[in-house]
């Protein structure tokens, strides 16, 4: 029985049990964290991806100068102390547009993500807890990983830009359709992924023990099942920011995303490869800020998938 | 497995059906007119006229069944009469580029050898590549080769194209001078000295698209073959007493290859449609630069038909993978 007791989330009454038996109770994440930290690149993930969100949140109060500030005389110019990363052709700085830029980037990822995980965990759970709901959600999920999906992003922003503009205000208006396609062109996996965990979980003890005692199934979902399909969601979410920074890039660089005078890293990078020919080297900030970000996006979610896989974790 | 097959082509009728239908609804959408480009002199019931030679104008349901006999009936029958010499579809309407008023898929036919010669050669690249990175890495795991392909297939799995491809025109167009950075469709390949021009133009396009096929292939592979390199079948073949390179390369190398030549199968659309954003960086014109041409001309026949090919090739690769799955895995019966 003393065995049993490691399993009881009550502390263990102190003196009561030698010490040798078992191990004081440990917060769940607390493992997860031990495990996650063994891992190398995820841990220099973890702080670049900090560097950046804080760079980007914070930069703009450290470095005074604005993105869309004019200087005409100090256009074309190479690094140097008064701009880090030299100006633009119309002598824009470009570390304060890589700041602003970073921020829309950044933002667009977590939001578009976060609308992914929230339609693909609904869809999922519904699907796999309500059987009758099934068979015709997961024909839909299929529906939609048979679409072409950049070319239909394409043609959404395409038809719809100018309408939420209007609405909205230039950049409010396209930030909101970019989220809004990108989550709901993405959601797919974490759906599917979601159903298989919460049809297994579904035929659990606790679940039915719960169900016994007469619990409603709005409570069993909420209170038994989300909390233990968590680690695939938090792995999809890892791989949805990466996703939904490199779409938004790809839609900026086609020159269908933000307007040019509203900076993000790709629409940085499509501006800059216009004077690829004398100014090479002002493709690399946007390029290395995007692909060290969706780097380290993805070694956290490496990391972040062994540290929540049980079968590894405490080996 | 043949009932299964039938049953799922059966199933991918109506999912293809919906999907145009999704598709011509949301180009319903679509503000602008084909006709604002006719001068205001023109009277507006000839205009009226012509918008109703477009075929536009009349009951969306009537357009859409419309299209679709195009797109099922006429376009397939054009393309026999093409290949036999027959005149099947003489005087049937065709799907019409609003752009250059010819059929759309004429154009199409003269993209396509582009896109599958940069395009599909990539893929055979990486696909080439792949497989010999995630089998030595798999079988050296945690060596240094498998630390620095796992590092490089991360790479390759983060950077995006239109970061690569800018990066390597920089440094082997601008900076070195060694290859050109536009892709010249017009040239012909007749002797030595333009084979050469064809093979270096062919060199960044090709190999930035490579490098993502590889990244996601060599990951695949390695975890497909560690997952089997474990199993007690290899144990016993090497109790047998069977040499190395027979246990790797014929009793684990072909267990690992069913889930990767599904992969493989799945990602053959995105051969057709998905270097959209490479054939742009190179200026290379394939299929997916003229879809990004047709959007911005708002050309709606040519994108609807484009998109929809594009979910026939999805529909049909998944088709594939799945039987593919099933015909070389003995243990998976679909019945």
């Amino acid at each position: 029985m003393t065995d049993q007791t490691a399993a009881n989330p009550l502390p263990p009454a102190p003196g009561l049990d030698p010490a040798e038996q078992y191990r004081a109770p440990r917060n769940q994440w607390l493992d997860v964290w031990d495990q996650f930290k063994t891992h190398k690149g995820a841990l220099l993930g973890l702080a670049f991806f900090v560097f950046i969100v804080l760079g980007v949140t914070l930069g703009a109060y450290i470095w005074p100068l604005d993105a869309q500030f004019i200087d005409i005389r100090a256009r074309n110019q190479g690094p140097s102390l008064a701009h880090p990363f030299g100006t633009d052709q119309l002598g824009r700085d470009t570390l304060a547009r890589m700041i602003k830029g970073g921020q829309t980037s950044i933002s667009v990822g977590l939001t578009a993500m976060a609308l992914a995980l929230v339609l693909g965990t609904g869809i999922g759970v519904i699907a796999g807890y309500f059987k009758k709901f099934d068979g015709i959600l997961m024909r839909f999920t299929d529906l939609f990983l048979a679409l072409p999906l950049l070319p239909l992003l394409l043609v959404i922003i395409m038809l719809f830009r100018d309408r939420l503009r209007a609405v909205f205000g230039p950049e409010e208006g396209i930030f909101i359709l970019i989220v809004v396609v990108i989550g709901i062109t993405s959601w797919m996996n974490t759906a599917r992924i979601v159903r298989g965990d919460v049809l297994a979980m579904k035929e659990r003890e606790f679940v039915l023990a719960a169900q016994s005692i007469g619990t409603p199934s709005r409570r069993i979902v909420r209170r038994h099942i989300l909390p233990n399909v968590m680690s695939p969601i938090m792995v999809s979410a890892t791989l949805g920011i990466a996703n939904a920074i490199i779409t938004e890039s790809a839609l900026s660089f086609l020159g269908l995303g933000f307007p040019s005078d509203f900076p993000t890293w790709g629409r940085l990078l499509f501006d800059s490869t216009d004077y690829l020919q004398q100014y090479p080297e002002r493709v690399l900030w946007p390029g290395l800020a995007i692909s060290l970000t969706v780097l380290s996006v993805n070694y956290i979610g490496d990391g972040l998938r062994d540290a929540l896989d049980p079968r590894i974790r405490g080996r | 497995m043949l009932t299964y097959t039938i049953r799922r082509l059966l199933i991918a009728i109506p999912t293809l059906l919906i999907i145009g239908l999704a598709i011509f609804l949301l180009l319903e959408l679509a503000p602008g007119d084909p006709m604002a480009q006719v001068p205001l002199t023109v009277p507006p019931e000839v205009k009226q006229a012509m918008r109703e030679a477009l075929g536009l104008g009349e009951p969306i349901h009537v357009r859409f069944w419309k299209w679709l006999v195009q797109i099922l009936v006429v376009e397939p029958l054009n393309l026999i009469d093409t290949i036999f010499n027959t005149t099947f579809a003489e005087g049937k309407l065709r799907i019409i580029s609003w752009q250059t008023r010819s059929p759309v898929m004429e154009i199409v036919a003269q993209r396509i050898p582009q896109t599958l010669w940069v395009v599909g050669m990539s893929y055979v690249v990486g696909v080439l590549i792949a497989l010999p990175i995630g089998i030595i890495s798999a079988y050296r795991q945690y060596s240094v080769f498998d630390q620095v392909g796992t590092f490089v297939s991360m790479i390759g799995y983060s950077v995006p194209p239109f970061f690569t491809g800018v990066l390597v025109i920089v440094i082997f167009s601008v900076q070195l001078g060694w290859l050109p950075s536009i892709y010249d469709t017009t040239l012909v390949v007749n002797d030595w000295d333009s084979f050469v021009l064809q093979l270096q133009q062919m060199v960044m396009p090709v190999m930035v698209l490579a490098l993502q096929t590889t990244a996601q292939i060599s990951r695949f592979m390695r975890a497909s073959m560690l997952d089997n390199l474990n199993q007690d079948y290899v144990r016993t073949a090497r109790a047998k007493g069977m040499s190395e390179s027979v246990v790797v390369l014929r009793h684990v190398l072909r267990n690992s290859m069913i889930p990767v030549v599904t992969v493989i199968a799945l990602g053959v659309p995105a051969v057709f449609g998905g270097a959209i954003i490479t054939e742009q960086i190179f200026k290379v014109n394939g299929i997916g630069q003229l879809l990004i041409t047709a959007i911005q001309a708002n050309d709606l026949p040519m994108v609807h038909t484009l998109t929809f090919i594009f979910a026939i090739l999805i529909v049909l690769f998944n088709l594939i993978a799945d039987v593919l799955y099933g015909v070389l895995d003995p243990r998976i019966r679909y019945d």
